[in-house]
């Protein structure tokens, strides 16, 4: 029975197709978590500072005019963009491991740096440059290994990993 | 004597964005998968979970503790000493907190890493 034989490589073919794509989505979307990581840590700063700086100093004895600097839109929008980041970050520490997402956020100076350099065209210096080099080296580093090596043993609701804490810390291989 | 306000102020802040950051990546691995969670049951039952962990809120304090620790900082030192000596200190800070407290694997590469990364944002922010 050939035809049979055939359908069925085709089927198996075709699940390993959905799946490979399904994995793929998923790495696609994690990435992009971590670029709204580094993206909105960086814009939301520069605003709220843009805002803070139009406001003016605030003192602890004129604390009423804290709330007068939250009418400005810089702050406003810097501050939702702050959100956002935090809503990236949580995202991102719930599959990925602490020093996996610590060097995406230390990326966004990297950004502001070349924001400044390119649209502000302002002058950076070389100890500025040797130390973009260093953070963007380092976030290299580590995004080519494993995002998860942590035992799974406290996570709840997941059972498809051996309750003895034990487990070879393959669980990243996702990536 | 200064000196000894700042560097205490900023040791107080390492500490504090420490402890923060510790907590909230504990919380969020009780929590599971924000991805799978919410394909399988949605939003609001992703937000009642973060909510209902203790952890979570016990970091945020943490972190708001570290933000106004940072601002008396920054009032005693400073600017171009405190916020990049408090910012990378902070890295290296995590990366032993992690191994410790989170059990994560910080091998070599991700010491390099970390290491690399806290002195990019000494020279890039000093």
């Amino acid at each position: 029975m050939p035809g049979i034989q055939l359908r069925k490589g085709l089927a198996s073919t075709g699940t390993w197709y959905r799946e490979l794509r399904t994995d793929l989505q998923v790495t696609f979307r994690k990435y992009l978590v971590l670029a709204g990581v580094t993206v909105f840590a960086a814009a939301g700063d520069t605003m709220l500072s843009h805002g803070m700086k139009q406001t003016g100093s605030i003192s602890i004895h004129h604390l009423q005019s804290l709330l007068f600097a939250l009418l400005n839109p810089w702050v406003s929008i810097g501050i939702l963009l702050l959100l956002a980041f935090f809503a990236a970050y949580m995202n991102a520490l719930s599959w990925a491991d602490l020093t996996y997402v610590l060097p995406a956020t230390s990326l966004g100076y990297v950004l502001l740096a070349l924001v400044a350099r390119f649209a502000l065209h302002e002058q950076i210096s070389i100890l500025r440059w040797l130390g973009i080099t260093l953070i963007a080296g380092g976030v290299g580093f580590v995004a080519g290994g494993e995002a998860l090596t942590s035992h799974p043993s406290h996570q709840r609701g997941d059972a498809s990993f051996a309750p003895d804490g034990d487990v070879p810390a393959v669980m990243g291989a996702e990536r | 004597m200064t000196h000894v306000y700042t560097w205490s102020g900023i040791l107080v802040v390492v500490l504090f964005s420490v402890v923060g950051d510790v907590l909230m990546s504990r919380a969020m691995k009780q929590v599971g998968d924000v991805h799978q969670l919410l394909k399988q049951q949605g939003v609001w039952r992703v937000i009642t979970r973060v909510l209902s962990t203790p952890s979570f809120f016990m970091g945020i304090s943490a972190m708001a503790v570290a933000f106004f620790s940072l601002l008396f900082a920054l009032s005693w030192g400073d600017v171009s000493l405190v916020a990049p000596a408090a910012a990378s200190l902070t890295f290296i800070g995590n990366a032993f907190a992690a191994k410790i407290f989170l059990h994560e694997r910080v091998d070599r590469r991700r010491w390099i890493a970390a290491l690399m990364v806290a002195a990019g944002v000494a020279l890039l922010a000093g």
